[in-house]
């Protein structure tokens, strides 16, 4: 260990921009980032398997809020909710003077909230596609068995559902990881502020940003792995034979 | 009318940099993406390397981190390589980034890289047959491309190019914040000066949204066009 930190002072040393001291400012922006991308994909998770249901069903009144839902947050950009939030929580009467100032003086709510609803809108289409897509003989297959509708979907349309969407989650969760980039837009230390941040100390916009780059780059491919293992294990059955 | 204290006129002004901005870098994407889908096709090793190294690293990086390299890094990197121009030949020549053509670049940069991915897939899915019977009626490569690979080309590619086209509208809000005054940075810093979030964003969501709607009916008829002699018109999803 006493080595190793020895050998990673001598090869900082001479470089006057990746000290230690901009590094831990790195370190922080990519704990921040992944806190902050993690969380929105779990809650918008949780709140898109609800929506994503109510979404194909055949009662208007619940099917047509979800679609205004999902097409204004998908054809809006992210930058503008994030604004709408983060400015717009102080309209709420009497939130100054509530508990929940405590965490909604902080940047990291707001942009929470603004990553959440969007990733929600977007995972909801997903979900509603693959439901959608479900095979026939499926739901043929369940109803000769008896299944009540809850069951149904319970047992068989989900949990085929979630699998055949996984490749298009994926795709999301990348998305997001590069979305959250503009939380740095409110003050927000994430990678993408730190490397701002070196950026403007020392006025080294290709170091400051293309290590950045770099850190978002292994991000995106660590994800990549990750979904094409869980994708080849639980898609294993719709693979061609011997391929 | 709603009142937007004085800040309607530049914001119909911001709304105007944002469509262009958006046609301007849709057309040096399309043309970058032919571009890497030829080169991705490629024979020679090298230069699909190259198409491959470029998708792989600009669909690995954030824009907004690609912008900003490109933006604050763009003017350093010029200053940098006149003055070699100017130590090595004596050529004094200086050039100001514009921020809007930075801006063209960027996002034209950014999205050739999907662009690409989108030619590709429509290039391989054209049969080989009906460039094989193009062959056989004497059409000279240029003809058949023009005639044959193209229009085909065009029907798989079409859906793609819709999603790319609506995911590089939203991307324009992002030159908002290396300040280029688009309709974003108009509306925040009207938010900024009056303390009225709703009144100014609310109304440029609205822009986004019409944008939006207006391009999927465009696209809708693109489709129906392209899809002339092959039946039911494959639906266009986003």
């Amino acid at each position: 260990m006493e080595q190793l930190s020895g050998w990673f002072t001598e090869l900082l040393s001479g470089n006057l921009i990746f000290t230690a001291n901009t590094l831990s400012f790195y370190w922080d922006g990519l704990v921040t980032t992944v806190q902050l991308v993690f969380l929105c994909l779990l809650l918008g998770l949780v709140l898109a398997v609800p929506l994503a249901i109510g979404r194909g069903s055949k009662r208007r009144w619940i099917k047509l809020p979800i679609y205004a839902y999902t097409y204004v947050f998908r054809g809006t950009p992210l930058l503008i909710q994030l604004y709408l939030v983060y400015y717009g929580v102080v309209f709420f009467d009497g939130i100054q003077d509530s508990i929940f100032w405590v965490v909604f003086k902080q940047a990291f709510f707001p942009a929470l909230i603004a990553f959440t609803l969007n990733t929600a809108a977007y995972t909801t289409e997903i979900f509603h596609g693959a439901i959608k897509n479900t095979a026939k003989g499926e739901i043929e297959a369940a109803r000769a068995y008896g299944m009540s509708r809850k069951l149904m979907m319970r047992r068989i349309i989900l949990p085929s559902a979630f699998r055949r969407a996984l490749p298009a989650y994926g795709n999301e969760v990348i998305f997001m990881l590069h979305a959250s980039a503009v939380a740095s837009v409110v003050t927000i230390m994430d990678l993408t502020g730190a490397a701002y941040y070196v950026y403007a100390r020392f006025y080294a916009p290709f170091q400051a940003f293309i290590f950045v780059a770099l850190i978002y780059l292994c991000l995106t491919f660590s994800i990549m792995f990750v979904f094409r293992k869980l994708e080849k294990r639980l898609l294993a059955h719709l693979r061609p034979l011997g391929g | 009318m709603i009142d937007l204290q004085g800040y309607g006129p530049r914001l119909l002004e911001g709304a105007l940099v944002t469509v262009e901005l958006a046609v301007l870098s849709l057309i040096l994407a399309v043309i970058l993406g032919l571009l890497t889908a030829s080169a991705k096709l490629s024979r020679n090793r090298l230069i699909h390397a190259l198409g491959t190294l470029y998708t792989t690293l600009v669909r690995g990086v954030p824009d907004l981190v690609l912008m900003m390299l490109l933006f604050y890094g763009g003017q350093i990197g010029i200053n940098m390589l006149t003055d070699q121009l100017y130590y090595a030949f004596d050529i004094d020549i200086f050039i100001n980034v514009n921020a809007f053509v930075a801006g063209v670049i960027t996002i034209g940069l950014i999205f050739g890289a999907y662009m690409g991915e989108t030619f590709r897939g429509a290039f391989q899915a054209v049969e080989e047959g009906q460039m094989e019977a193009a062959r056989a009626y004497g059409m000279s490569p240029l003809l058949a491309f023009r005639h044959v690979r193209f229009p085909l080309m065009m029907r798989h590619a079409l859906p793609g190019i819709g999603n790319n086209w609506m995911v590089l509208l939203k991307t324009t809000a992002l030159v908002s914040i290396i300040g280029l005054t688009d309709m974003v940075r108009v509306a925040a810093e009207a938010t900024k000066a009056t303390h009225e979030p709703f009144m100014f964003m609310i109304p440029v969501a609205m822009v986004y949204l019409l944008i939006a709607t207006l391009s999927e009916w465009g696209f809708a008829r693109l489709t129906k066009r392209y899809n002339t002699g092959f039946g039911e018109s494959s639906e266009w999803n986003n």
